[in-house]
Order: structure tokens, then C-alpha cells, then sequence
């Protein structure tokens, strides 16, 4: 597996030496921080290599750090079926600017995941073709699975029908 | 009364009333509103072992307007509510509701923003049955007080809830 993360960071290097922001390494799990605007082609790049060939996006999610700066982060975990090889990128959300690009067009999965990361952190993914919420309600007005939301939710939110 | 001497062998006298509600609690067909978990016991219940049909309930109807007991079984989210709402009041009168399992009845172990702690917020229920899942006896127990609660009851009025425990 080391050599696999050798190509990896080699390529990216090669192609992207001025979107990464750092990599580091946890018990062998290899996680690269990318610049926001620059997401989108590193992942079609990741995808359409020959050698590397992440064809398979596992997850897509939302993290809130609840930091005043950089406080959502959103999460790629890509595997490659043909190398057996798992890479987990990063993009940093900040809270004043919410949008980060959608890879939707790269890997057709990533259309419920970022619909579902709208919904719970409030990240408006650009160029989405079906940016609803998932699991809320289309009239809920907050992102649940933020760190300020409280736990029995927001009183009055959500309406029940008469009784 | 007499009216029997009058009649010949083969009558009885009684009131409509309880005549007709002799009829209704020995039919009481379900509404199987199953959202979760519950609803695997509440498919035991019709099993050889458990038997619901020597109850008359064994026809479970989807559709809500041939049933009259809805058995709400499992977590009822605020968007569900909605939907069970909805298919309670399509339900021709009389109708009556069981609240099976912690979920229904209180939401459960899901204290938390989506779920709706208890569906006596937004419908009527008869009776309650506690457990996580009930087991299925503890659900005919609950079907049986519904029977009582039939036979009991008047054409109009309102009815009180029960807990099974």
C-alpha cells in the first residue's frame, strides 16, 4: 500500500502542487486537504488516471468543527476498485461563505450525499443539478446536525397536524 | 319481556345497540400502519402460533378505508406524521387506534429533533402498549381491551385512553 500512496501524492504533486493545502497520514489512511475551487478537477483527475482509477466515491459528508474560521468541512472518501486503495479528501467550508463546487458531474453518487450534507450542515453545493433537502422537510428552516443545534430540535419548527 | 314466549324457539331480545357492537368487536379489522420494528411483531401476531384471526381480525387491510383499527407500529418521524394523520382520518368512523411499542406511545429511545414523542400529539389513541417491541401477546391483550372498549361503548361520546403494561 505504501507504494500506492507514494503515486498518489507523487501524481497530485506533479498536477496539483498549488491546490494542495497539506496531506497527513493516520494508521496507514492517507487524507489530502484541497483547495475549495480547485475540488472538482482533482477528483476528475483522481478518477479518469489510468493508474490511479478512483472509480468509486464511498462517502460524501459534512463536518462542523464549530471553529471561528473554517468552521464546516466537507469529507470525499474514494476508493479504487482495480488498486484496492482508499484516499479521503478534504475541502474547508467557511461559515460566511457557504458554497463549496459539486462533484455530482464527476461521480453521480455524490448527488444524494451532497444533498444530504445541505441538509443537515447547510452547504449549498454550486453547479448541483437537484440541491432539495433529503431527510427534512423542504419548509425546515435549520441544518440539524450543526453543533449549535439543539438536541430536541428548535420548538415550533416543525408542525404537527391538528388534532 | 316475554317477547321470546311470543316469538317461538330461535330469538332473543336485545338492545341495537349492543347487538351492533357485538358485531363490530368480533370483525375489527387493522390498519397495519407498520413504520419500523414494531411491525415485525405485528406480523407475529398473525402467525399460526399467535393467531389473530380467532380475534376476527386476522383480514389486515390496506386499505384505510376497509379497516377500523389502525395499529400504529413504530417511530413516527414529523414528516410521517403527516402521512399517518392522513390515513387515520380516511378511515370511516368508528374508528379506534392502538399506539404499539415506546415509539408510538412516547417516541421512544428517540429523544431527538425528527421524532414525534408520542403520536397522542396529533391523533387520538385508545390504547397503549408498552415494550420495545410488545410482544405479541401483549398486542392481542391490547386488541382484546379494544373489544371491551367496543362492546362497552356508547354510538357517541367521547372515549378515554388505557395503558397496557
Amino acid at each position: 500500500m505504501d507504494e500506492m500512496k507514494e503515486k498518489v501524492l507523487e501524481k497530485l504533486n506533479e498536477h496539483f502542487k498549488h491546490s494542495i493545502l497539506s496531506t497527513s497520514e493516520f494508521r496507514g489512511e492517507l487524507t489530502v486537504v484541497i483547495k475549495k475551487e480547485d475540488i472538482v478537477r482533482v477528483c476528475e483527475f483522481l478518477k479518469v488516471d489510468e493508474e490511479l482509477h478512483f472509480d468509486l466515491l464511498e462517502d460524501l459528508t459534512g463536518v462542523d468543527m464549530f471553529t471561528p474560521s473554517d468552521r464546516f468541512q466537507v469529507v470525499y472518501h474514494l476508493y479504487s476498485l482495480k488498486n484496492k486503495y482508499r484516499l479521503r479528501l478534504k475541502v474547508h467550508v467557511d461559515e460566511r461563505d457557504l458554497r463549496a463546487p459539486t462533484v455530482s458531474g464527476v461521480w453521480s453518487t455524490a448527488n444524494w450525499h451532497e444533498r444530504e450534507a445541505y441538509d443537515m450542515f447547510g452547504i449549498i453545493f454550486e453547479g448541483h443539478p437537484d440541491l432539495r433537502r433529503l431527510y427534512m422537510p423542504e419548509e425546515f428552516e435549520y441544518y440539524p446536525l450543526r453543533k449549535d443545534f439543539p438536541l430536541m430540535g428548535i420548538p415550533g419548527s416543525l408542525l404537527l397536524p391538528k388534532k | 319481556m316475554g317477547l321470546e314466549n311470543l316469538m317461538g324457539e330461535g330469538f332473543l331480545t336485545t338492545r341495537l345497540e349492543s347487538l351492533i357492537n357485538w358485531c363490530r368487536k368480533n370483525s375489527l379489522w387493522p390498519m397495519p400502519m407498520g413504520i419500523s420494528c414494531c411491525a415485525i411483531e405485528l406480523m407475529a401476531v398473525g402467525d399460526p402460533r399467535h393467531d389473530i384471526a380467532r380475534f376476527g381480525s386476522e383480514v389486515m387491510r390496506f386499505s384505510p378505508r376497509q379497516s377500523d383499527v389502525m395499529i400504529v407500529a413504530g417511530t413516527v418521524t414529523y414528516k410521517m406524521a403527516k402521512v399517518v394523520r392522513k390515513i387515520y382520518d380516511q378511515m370511516p368512523d368508528p374508528k379506534w387506534v392502538i399506539s404499539m411499542g415506546a415509539c408510538a406511545s412516547s417516541g421512544g429511545m428517540y429523544r431527538s429533533y425528527p421524532v414525534v414523542q408520542g403520536i397522542d400529539l396529533f391523533m387520538p389513541v385508545d390504547v397503549y402498549v408498552a415494550g420495545c417491541p410488545p410482544r405479541p401477546e401483549n398486542l392481542l391483550k391490547a386488541l382484546m381491551e379494544v373489544q371491551k372498549k367496543v362492546q362497552q361503548g356508547r354510538m357517541a361520546g367521547r372515549r378515554e385512553p388505557l395503558m397496557i403494561e
